[in-house]
């Protein structure tokens, strides 16, 4: 009951005694529950929103710009995939299952509560000073040398310091604002502008984009700009301790145990 | 039990209790007005009605885009085809001359109407694109009578909440709401570009519903039936789509 309302540990103060804290009480505060729930929930529907997406582009892996595209027409580029519809040339000799109806079921429901749960985070972020305290980086983080150092640090796949258990670097910090900021909005308007009824009644939400298959084709990159961030995301949190980063995020604290256990498996 | 968390302890349970008790107002509210879908059942139940009883919400007027002559798709894809049968091969040999549309259900007047009668009532156009689940579209103008006039000529009875459109193709029958029913873009069309509606494209008569996908644009229609509810339709779930598996609503 107590922990519900609890906010992360203060950053700074935690990062000078963070060892002594973490011997002191085991474990200490890392997430509030809004955020792992909001996370948690997420990461669901991603998975199925991923899933049922790729089984909705193979009944038709051609893409288009602008409004019209078809079978008939010279597409953009097309996937080199089988399809599941017989209509479209693949070079592959069989046609696959067709997966469309429970696909887009769930996926339009996956992405109701994917909505739902982003607008609950948003208010959150916006109302508790997460987005400013935990995401935004510090002014001096944004320079060349701090900014270069830690892309250097990245790429030798360095293991990322005690300290950083208890805070994102700024590398972190500005991905994760790129994908709440700009690559869900994106996503969630680019699939948008894909109803027809959503754009009789927003017509721009479409016409700006450049047509209805320019939508179609700005969707997919998205979502594949997505998946390549959830695949970073992942490897990320190997690299920098599975136990103690998958802990803090289920659990909400940083448990000096297994804090330590990471350290010995690496 | 400290006071703060008896506090939050009697504060959560008046909100949930307040969100129970609200959920179960919105579902009677939501039933009352239309924004529950037929196939409102299972798991993806909620989804379904969410995006239905937004989409009415917000779009219940809202007309679908309509494009210039010059964004015509030069070459409009007209879909794979099941063989069409023994009666529509009969029917197409004769020059459709004896194609009927009969309306029946909850109207003053049932009747049938021939493809003459059909073409002789205010022709409406309209440049829409059809837009396929799969992903494909094309632009086309399409040439025909508002759903609305038929309607109006056999007179829909106050009750009435659903059209019920089939084709000829037995497999092939679906539904949509009054509010569909009588926008003015839902057409019964007979042409396409200036000239016959082709039969690949649904000739001689295909139900043009712009704001919804393709597969809700039935192609053949030869028989409308007015309702108050979709229960005693196939499984009752609205349509022959979700008995498939797709969603009754396909304004997405």
């Amino acid at each position: 009951m107590a922990t519900m309302g609890s906010v992360q540990a203060p950053v700074e103060a935690s990062i000078a005694t963070s060892k002594a804290a973490i011997r002191a009480a085991k474990s200490a505060a890392r997430h509030s529950a809004l955020v792992r729930v909001t996370h948690w929930i997420t990461t669901l529907c991603f998975m199925a929103l991923l899933v049922t997406g790729m089984e909705i582009v193979i009944s038709h892996p051609r893409f288009y710009w602008g409004e019209t595209g078809n079978v008939l027409t010279t597409p953009l580029f097309q996937l080199p995939i089988p399809s599941s519809r017989a209509l479209v040339k693949t070079g592959y000799g069989y046609v696959m299952p067709d997966q469309n109806g429970w696909s887009r079921y769930l996926h339009f429901e996956a992405a109701w509560v994917a909505v739902l749960t982003g607008l609950l985070y948003a208010i959150y972020g916006f109302f508790t000073g997460h987005f400013w305290k935990n995401l935004s980086p510090g002014r001096g983080d944004l320079s060349w040398r701090t900014l270069s150092a830690e892309i250097v640090n990245h790429l030798r796949f360095k293991r990322p310091s005690e300290a950083e258990a208890w805070s994102y670097n700024t590398l972190q910090r500005l991905s994760y604002l790129f994908v709440i900021f700009i690559l869900f909005p994106l996503v969630i308007w680019t699939g948008l502008a894909l109803s027809p009824a959503f754009d009789s009644a927003f017509p721009a939400a479409v016409t700006s984009l450049g047509g209805r298959q320019s939508a179609r084709t700005i969707h997919f990159f998205v979502s594949l700009a997505l998946t390549l961030f959830l695949l970073v995301h992942v490897v990320m949190i190997f690299l920098a301790g599975f136990k103690s980063r998958m802990g803090a995020m289920i659990t909400g604290r940083v448990n000096a145990g297994r804090l330590a256990g990471d350290k010995e498996s690496t | 039990m400290t006071d703060l968390s008896r506090r939050k302890l009697i504060i959560g349970g008046i909100a949930a209790t307040a969100g129970v008790a609200g959920l179960g107002v919105a579902a009677r509210l939501a039933e009352k007005y239309g924004l529950v879908p037929p196939d409102h059942g299972g798991i993806f139940g909620i989804g379904e009605t969410l995006t239905y009883a937004s989409q009415r919400l917000l779009t219940r007027h809202s007309l679908a885009r309509e494009f210039s002559r010059s964004q015509i798709s030069q070459r409009p894809f007209p879909n794979e085809l099941a063989p069409l049968g023994d009666e529509f091969n009969r029917l197409q040999a004769g020059g459709f001359a004896d194609w009927r549309l009969t309306v029946d259900g909850m109207v003053d007047r049932p009747a049938s109407f021939s493809l003459e009668q059909i073409k002789s009532y205010p022709l409406r156009s309209q440049i829409t694109e059809v837009v396929c689940e799969e992903g494909w579209s094309y632009v086309a103008e399409w040439h025909g009578v508002p759903l609305s006039h038929v309607l109006d000529l056999v007179g829909v009875q106050p009750q009435a909440r659903y059209v019920v459109y089939y084709s000829i193709q037995p497999d092939w029958w679906e539904s949509m709401d009054m509010a569909d029913a009588l926008h003015p873009q839902t057409f019964l069309t007979y042409g396409m570009n200036g000239d016959e509606l082709p039969v690949g494209n649904g000739g001689p008569l295909r139900m043009r519903v712009p704001r919804q996908l393709g597969y809700k644009n039935v192609k053949f229609i030869t028989h409308l039936t007015v309702t108050d509810s979709m229960k005693k339709f196939g499984q009752g779930l609205g349509s022959a789509s979700p008995e498939a598996g797709y969603a009754w609503y396909a304004g997405i």
